[in-house]
């Protein structure tokens, strides 16, 4: 590719590294609603059809079980699909053939088939979007045996990790934070990171672990910030990928930390933050000085634009859980019963 | 005024389409009567009366066509006998059926793929996949029992409809790679009703992958007739809607369903792109061995079915045209009872399944927390084994 190096959007990472993925490989293919001509509403794959034609990158029908199904037939036949979903919640049709098809071939073919599918979804909100436009869906995915999620949260690993995500040989769900697509970092691409299952430590911290991903990278650091004000240390760990899950790094820090807060933007319940409040208390109970607590979105429906700063997790919220970890040894009064 | 398929035809002017697509090779709706090549007594319909006329296989063709229909049926039976002793979890048969089945798989090349639903086990049998392969599903040892990839056979798909995107997309990723494989894709009456068969035809129809979406319309979706699935004329009239070619076929003559199949493989391999074919038959058993059909249908439809044998059919045709006689007969009736027969020896060896390979195939590469169950379950596993010793 040609080098880029400086101010560099996430947008323009993934487009890159989309165009890096078909020069490298031939059978990469790219596909979905308006991707070609347009290059996407978010403009991910800008250039991609005048610069390697329609047969390398092309627009589909609007029919999103299609798009899918497509690309398990054309996996089959040996070439690397990479599909666009045009947003999280317009994915929901394409969840049987991602579930009983992506997911399962190779299981069910014991290896004798394989779809080394990438299908990357826009998600999460904060950008002031009309309903079905701001799902957090990746529990959903994440709860499915046989997909790889890739929640990226920087412009160096939207590169890296997409790259990756062509490359390897399952289905990826590549999760991409709507709202820090157009933010921009200082960096040098081609960009090299570890491969997926490696978590890393965005923060380093000593008091309490903020464990975290994707969109609710930048808050989470944002609120560690602030925490220095209150005398606290945090260290924030954002996990890349959620599936697979690097249980390592996750531990390993929160031994030391003895606290640990987990941080999603998506609806808390059944989600997967409470998968990682399990697995940290149940690897970390003789370390832990305060029960591992969860910031996430509210139960609710994806609220309209105006009350959406209510549902997302803020500095405030994640501050405030910080503040019940039992810094003087007295139980949470949260949950203390009258 | 009563709108007839030729006046819709009239009504689809060349100029009305879109300027890039060339004129499609074959009209676009099917004929008004389900073709037919041999009527129900065996005879030849003579050109003259046919609605529309197609050329008849060879007879070598046929023949063979005979003996793996012979052979299918006798595995059918040969497979509901094995759920009676337990031997398979559950068979869904398609007795009855043996003219499409056979047809399916004769229809197009070994390098074509096809992609059967779990209906199509007489199909894959056909095709030459190993039956104790072809029951793997339904004994339970592992959800496919043969090499998709070797066989160019889709994994039997249970998702209603769901393998008809994928045939498209095999069918137009083949052609992008410069090869000129066909799909056909077998699909029931019920499953038109699901929108991935919709999704499939329109993307096989937008991108022109060849092809070929093969209805069996054997009357029911378990307990539910067609009447439910549809207000169309046919189920082969939904091919006009995206652009493609249809054609309906009595699905109980033999010689019919090859010829307009194999028309239709012709069609797509071409590159004039999918052909949607419904054939009419009949599901003689039940959904499958679980299912009871009298809550639904009654034994008079049955009997009449029962009458339309498409077997029967293709030997009186045969035996006419002088291209079988008694001892032919036999010989394939021979072959097909040594066929049951080792079938029935080797299904009741038990299989052995390891219980450590669940872990196998979830990811190229096992998660580490994949591993951790995985040494789990071999704790398990060997307390289990101490404890019996
Ligand atoms: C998406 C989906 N819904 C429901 C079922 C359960 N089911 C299995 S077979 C069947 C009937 C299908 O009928 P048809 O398409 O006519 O095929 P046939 O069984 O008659 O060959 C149903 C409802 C399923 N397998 N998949
Ligand atoms: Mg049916």
């Amino acid at each position: 590719m040609t080098a880029t190096a400086g101010k560099v959007t996430m947008a323009k990472a993934l487009n890159a590294a989309l165009r890096d993925s078909l020069a490298a490989d031939e059978r990469v293919i790219v596909f979905g609603e308006d991707v070609g001509q347009l290059g996407g509403v978010f403009r991910i794959t800008d250039g991609l059809l005048a610069d390697f034609g329609d047969k390398r990158c092309f627009d589909t029908p609007l029919a999103e079980a299609g798009i899918v199904g497509f690309a398990v037939g054309l996996a089959m036949s040996g070439l690397r699909p990479v599909v666009e979903m045009q947003f999280d919640a317009f994915a929901y049709p394409a969840f049987e053939q991602i579930t009983s098809h992506v997911a399962k071939l190779r299981n069910r073919t014991r290896g004798q088939l394989s779809v080394p599918i990438v299908i990357r979804v826009p998600y999460a909100g904060g950008i002031g979007g009309v309903e079905h436009h701001c799902d957090s869906s990746e529990a959903y995915y994440a709860h499915t045996p046989g997909l790889k999620v890739v929640m990226p949260a920087t412009v160096a690993d939207a590169y890296s990790l997409l790259r990756e995500a062509i490359a390897d040989p399952d289905p990826v769900v590549f999760m991409e934070p709507k709202k820090l697509y157009f933010a921009s970092e200082e960096v040098t691409l081609p960009a090299t990171m570890p491969g997926f299952g490696r978590a890393v430590v965005r923060r380093p911290g000593r008091d309490a672990t903020l464990v975290t991903y994707g969109a609710a990278v930048p808050v989470a650091l944002e609120a560690a910030e602030a925490a220095r004000d209150e005398g606290w240390d945090l260290e924030v760990i954002d996990l890349r990928t959620i599936v697979p899950f690097d249980d390592e790094t996750v531990t390993a820090s929160v031994r030391r930390t003895g606290r640990c807060v987990v941080i999603q933007e998506a609806q808390g319940f059944a989600g997967v933050g409470a998968e990682i409040a399990a697995r940290v208390q149940e690897r970390c109970f003789h370390s832990l000085h305060a029960p591992v607590l969860r910031v996430a979105g509210l139960d609710i429906p994806y609220p309209a634009p105006k009350l959406e700063h209510i549902h997302l997790p803020g500095v405030d919220r994640i501050l405030d859980a910080v503040a019940r970890l039992q810094w003087d040894d007295q139980p949470d009064p949260t949950w203390v019963a009258a | 005024m009563t709108t007839t398929p030729q006046a819709i035809r009239r009504a689809s002017p060349r100029t009305n389409r879109a300027a890039a697509r060339p004129e499609p090779a074959a009209p676009l709706l099917p004929s008004p009567e389900p073709v037919r090549l041999l009527d129900e007594a065996g005879r030849r319909v003579s050109p003259e009366c046919a609605v529309r006329d197609y050329p008849e296989p060879p007879t070598e063709t046929l023949r063979e066509l005979y003996r793996r229909m012979v052979i299918g049926r006798r595995f059918d039976v040969q497979a509901t006998a094995l759920t009676k002793q337990g031997r398979l979890a559950v068979y869904p048969s398609s007795r009855g059926q043996e003219a499409c089945q056979v047809s399916g798989v004769m229809a197009v090349r070994p390098t074509d793929w096809v992609f059967p639903t779990y209906r199509e086990s007489v199909a894959l049998v056909s095709r030459g996949i190993d039956p104790v392969e072809v029951l793997t599903l339904l004994r339970g040892d592992w959800h496919c029992g043969y090499d998709p990839a070797a066989w160019r056979t889709a994994p039997q798909c249970t998702p209603l409809a769901t393998q008809t995107v994928h045939a498209a997309g095999l069918a137009y990723g083949e052609a992008h790679q410069g090869r000129d494989t066909v799909a056909l894709v077998f699909i029931g009456d019920g499953a038109t009703s699901e929108g991935d068969f919709h999704e499939g035809v329109n993307f096989a129809a937008v991108f022109r992958a060849p092809v070929v979406f093969f209805v069996q319309n054997n009357r029911y979706a378990i307990s539910v007739p067609l009447s439910r699935q549809t207000a169309a004329p046919t189920l082969a009239y939904k091919g006009v809607g995206y652009g493609i070619a249809s054609e309906q076929v009595d699905g109980n003559d033999p010689v019919a369903v090859l010829a307009v199949l194999a028309n239709a493989v012709e069609h797509a391999r071409s590159g004039h792109g999918p052909f949607l074919v419904e054939a009419h038959t009949y599901r003689l058993e039940p959904h499958t061995n679980a299912d009871d059909a009298s809550r639904y249908r009654s034994m008079d439809e049955v009997e009449t079915w029962l009458g339309r044998d498409p077997i029967a059919r293709l030997e009186t045709y045969l035996r006419g045209a002088g291209a079988l006689d008694d001892a032919a007969v036999d010989a394939v009736a021979a072959e097909a009872e040594a066929y049951a027969a080792d079938l029935r020896t080797r299904m009741n060896a038990d299989p052995v399944v390891d219980p450590l390979s669940l872990f196998d195939h979830v990811y190229a590469q096992p998660t580490p927390q994949l591993l951790e169950q995985r040494a789990q379950v071999r704790a398990e596993l060997a307390a289990a084994e101490e404890g019996e010793a």
